[in-house]
């Protein structure tokens, strides 16, 4: 087999870090390889260099035997070079076609011919088995189903290399199985897969071949087949990873999060929570596990006090806050690590140690008669730095907004967790971490609930429910459709029981 | 480049390349731009170097007198404009807080060590009120300011003339009765320091503003929150912030910056209370003054003095047989070019051959 692409000895420096020290990655055509690395390892670096984002240092580029300079992201489409988005970039009101056509619209003289390009859409997405229907508008359609207008895209523009940054990071486990098969047949039509992740299950599940980045470095690169998922999660980490999280069986004592019959309107002012109760134990860990969208925000939202619930109540250690403010709530002893750290998380034009008082800022020892302190802010900023691994290029003034994705995760999770709520809602709390920090904070999850802690986790990640939960909830359509003991349930019955096929009763599960 | 280099660089570029400009318009219209030059630096210092005389310290108290309001407006638009609005309203808190200071000038009877500094106080609550009403409106139904404090502005005006000419009276329908000697900010040692220059103790309040703006955004708990509410109001608000209410009282302070201008100038600059016939351009040279500043005090205080110097200059220009529009397409062009100052960036840095500056650290 002949080599499609070449980066050859890459190296790239910012201001104060080599995210990328000679690197060299070969990609065999009609291959699906994997590029695996924590966060800050330089996999986003060395995609966008080949994508034409970056321009490399030192280092050559070939793309079929060709030596070949990717000046900007023209020249990498026009080489045959696609990129899916982690998040993605569609106009939602367009149609399906329109998306797709975007910037290359199909003309009869002046006349945009749309029927031509729906034609094209339809044969593409039957050929690689997608399933999209044309017409549909973006906003009408799934999650998943965006992505495979985003692989479509490429397609249209007839790319041969087509780089997955983090597929799976909002899809459901059902929707990952989908996407995996897509990613096969992709391959048996020629094409070359070059999937960014770091989620060893799926390289196992997929990819041919797995390069391992650390630090900037390359650690190795291995044929899939002779290798594990603990073998790989080393080489990532540079450490033995332990994937199982350790914990003793939980000991619930008193109920400090207490939901009566929720019902809570969604952005479409239909009720996205349905007559909902649930209730969470001091010491134990509640996983709440469901499809995207099937009433966890909304639940979330109204437990933190960012929505309005139309009726039913919530107690927090036996007092009503279901009308309290965010504030009264916090005081009272509520944590929330938010789902959507951009919006709700972080101050993003904040420094890092600024973002890290955001919630006790006007108290002492950050502040006293209301100025602020700033060498306890700069202490407090040193300390969850180093306690919870952030990595920042200027320490607590880094601008929040410059850091990666992982590490703003990290923050949130830091501050949050410091604060040691007593009730303590947390919302994909590794979303977009690696091996190692994922680790580190459901430790530090279980040793909250050590501590006599009630924690609610929401989470889109199956696994991290199973690891981490004592009992697990399952919400579908805005109902709980059933609560189980963790130790006692597989990925099947809650499968089953996420999309609406099986219930159980809450007598049986809270026996 | 590092960002706090930028926050210097930029600007200083954005005025070269404004007075670049402004020197071919000079240079179209068939003059030198020397004699532009010439003028400019007389309207600074009275150098004359075309007849070579000396400092004259007259001119610079006149250009401090020109930049006291518009550093006050320049702080009233960036404080707004830290907490994420955008208020086009310092115009008619001004001209409120004009009002104000005139009514307590001309009601009060008082030793000059109360009624000056009431009159002050009088000016920064009026425009404090003017603003917080717009904040108020957006905080609670959601109205946007720009469209409220635009409106407020005409309000104002006709205001300050109905109370002008129908309550206090005006022989010469034109303004009020000269205010006591105890309401002035009027001092005869400046005076006497700057040749008869209308200079007055009116820089010592806006001095005292500039360290405040500094002060409340920078050390504050409540600045720290009016940034978080500016940057990012849903964070703010999930963070257990009073989102409304920092609005309201960030638009009230914005307000009584503004307003504290309104009574400098009502008894500074003059000594009685004036019709006003048309907006005096306080409000849209302040908003010029915070985006060249940067929305920082520092800045807003050097971009001030930099507008009123060139106001001062207009004159000089025209016995010069220059445009005096000229000092106003430089100072156009100037915040012309801070607006650019992405595209700015942009060459610089390719000037400099380094990539992505925004990206740097451990974005990798």
């Amino acid at each position: 087999m002949s080599y499609i692409v070449e980066m050859l000895h890459i190296t790239k420096d910012f201001p104060g870090i080599r995210a990328n020290d000679d690197i060299t990655l070969q990609i065999e055509e009609r291959s699906i390889h994997a590029l695996l690395g924590e966060n800050g390892a330089g996999k986003s670096t060395l995609m966008s260099i080949l994508f034409g984002l970056y321009q490399p240092d030192s280092g050559s580029i070939r793309v079929r035997g060709k030596e070949v300079k990717i000046s900007d992201p023209n020249v990498a489409t026009s080489l045959g070079i696609g990129m899916v988005h982690q998040h993605f970039k569609l106009v939602h009101n367009f149609t399906v076609t329109e998306n797709i056509i975007l910037g290359m619209e199909p003309h009869r003289g002046p006349v945009l011919d749309i029927r031509a390009a729906e034609q094209k859409v339809a044969e593409i997405s039957k050929l690689y088995g997608l399933a999209v229907d044309p017409r549909a508008k973006i906003e009408d359609i799934s999650v998943s189903m965006q992505q495979r207008v985003e692989i479509l895209k490429m397609l249209y523009r007839d790319a041969e290399i087509l780089i997955f940054d983090e597929p799976t990071a909002v899809l459901t486990p059902q929707e990952i199985h989908e996407l995996m098969q897509i990613m096969r047949r992709l391959v048996e039509e020629g094409k070359t897969i070059l999937l960014i992740t770091h989620k060893l299950k799926e390289i196992k599940a997929v990819a041919d071949i797995c390069t391992v980045l650390r630090r900037g470095k390359l650690v190795s690169t291995v044929p899939v087949a002779d290798t594990d998922e603990e073998r790989m999660a080393e080489m990532m980490v540079g450490r033995q990873v332990s994937f199982h999280v350790d914990k003793t069986p939980a000991r619930p004592g008193d109920e400090l999060l207490r939901i009566e019959e929720l019902n809570v309107k969604n952005l479409k002012g239909v009720l996205g929570v349905k007559n909902l109760s649930l209730t969470v134990h001091a010491g134990e860990v509640l996983g709440l596990c469901g499809i995207d969208g099937n009433g966890q925000a909304e639940l979330v939202y109204a437990i933190t006090g960012l929505t309005k619930v139309e009726s039913g109540k919530i107690f927090l250690k036996d007092k009503d806050i279901t009308h309290l403010s965010i504030k009264e709530r916090a005081d009272l002893g509520l944590g929330h690590i938010p789902e959507d750290r951009q919006k709700y998380g972080l101050v993003l034009d904040f420094t890092l140690g600024e973002n890290f008082i955001i919630h006790n800022y006007y108290e002492k020892p950050f502040a006293s008669h209301g100025v602020l302190r700033k060498k306890a802010i700069l202490d407090n900023a040193r300390r969850l730095i180093q306690e919870f691994d952030v990595r920042s290029g200027q320490g607590a003034l880094t601008p929040t907004r410059a850091m990666s994705g992982g590490n703003q995760q990290k923050a949130i999770v830091a501050r949050e967790i410091d604060r040691s709520p007593d009730v303590f809602v947390v919302v994909q709390p590794t979303r977009g971490l690696d091996v190692g920090a994922i680790e580190y904070i459901h430790k530090r999850i279980i040793e909250e609930r050590d501590k006599n802690k009630a924690i609610l986790l929401v989470s889109l990640e199956l696994d991290e429910i199973m690891d981490i939960s004592d009992r697990i909830a399952v919400i579908c359509n805005g109902e709980i459709v059933g609560t189980v003991d963790a130790a006692a349930t597989n990925e099947n019955e809650l499968g089953l029981m996420m999309s609406g096929a099986l219930r159980k009763t809450h007598s049986e599960a809270q026996a | 480049m590092t960002a706090r280099k930028e926050k210097i660089v930029l600007p200083l570029i954005a005025v070269l390349l404004g007075f670049v400009l402004g020197s071919l318009i000079v240079i179209l219209t068939g003059r030198s731009p020397l004699s532009m030059y010439a003028a400019i630096v007389k309207g600074f210092s009275g150098i004359d170097i075309v007849n070579g005389q000396p400092i004259n310290t007259r001119y610079i108290g006149e250009f401090i007198i020109q930049a006291m309001p518009i550093i006050l407006t320049g702080l009233s638009f960036a404080f707004a404009s830290r907490t994420g609005l955008f208020s086009i309203g310092a115009e008619g808190q001004l001209m409120v807080g004009s009002i104000a200071a005139t009514t307590v000038a001309l009601l009060l009877q008082a030793p000059k060590a109360v009624h000056l500094p009431l009159v002050l106080l009088a000016g920064i609550l009026g425009g404090a009120l003017w603003g917080a009403i717009p904040g108020f409106l957006k905080a609670r139904y959601n109205v946007h300011e720009v469209v409220v404090t635009i409106m407020m502005n005409y309000i104002a005006l006709h205001f300050n003339n109905f109370v002008i000419l129908h309550i206090f009276g005006s022989f010469d329908r034109v303004k009020t009765a000269p205010f006591p000697e105890t309401a002035l900010l009027k001092s005869p040692f400046l005076e006497s320091i700057t040749r008869q220059s209308r200079l007055n103790w009116g820089f010592i309040p806006v001095i005292l503003a500039v360290v405040i703006f500094s002060f409340i955004i920078n050390k504050t708990t409540f600045g720290y929150s009016l940034r978080a509410v500016g940057y990012n109001k849903e964070a703010a608000r999930c963070a257990g912030m009073r989102v409304s209410r920092n609005i309201v009282a960030s638009m009230a302070i914005a307000g009584a910056f503004a307003g504290l201008a309104g009574a400098v100038i009502t008894v500074g600059t003059f000594n009685f209370g004036r019709v006003i016939q048309a907006a005096e351009g306080y409000g849209f040279d302040g908003i010029a003054v915070a985006l060249v500043g940067g929305n920082e005090a520092t800045g807003i205080l050097l971009a001030g003095l930099l507008f009123g110097g060139l106001k001062a200059a207009q004159p000089l220009m025209q016995s010069q047989g220059i445009p005096r529009e000229i000092a106003g397409i430089i100072q156009a062009s100037i915040v012309l070019f801070v607006a650019m100052k992405f595209g700015i960036k942009m060459i610089l840095d390719k000037f400099e051959r380094k990539q992505a500056p925004t990206t740097e650290g451990d974005r990798v």
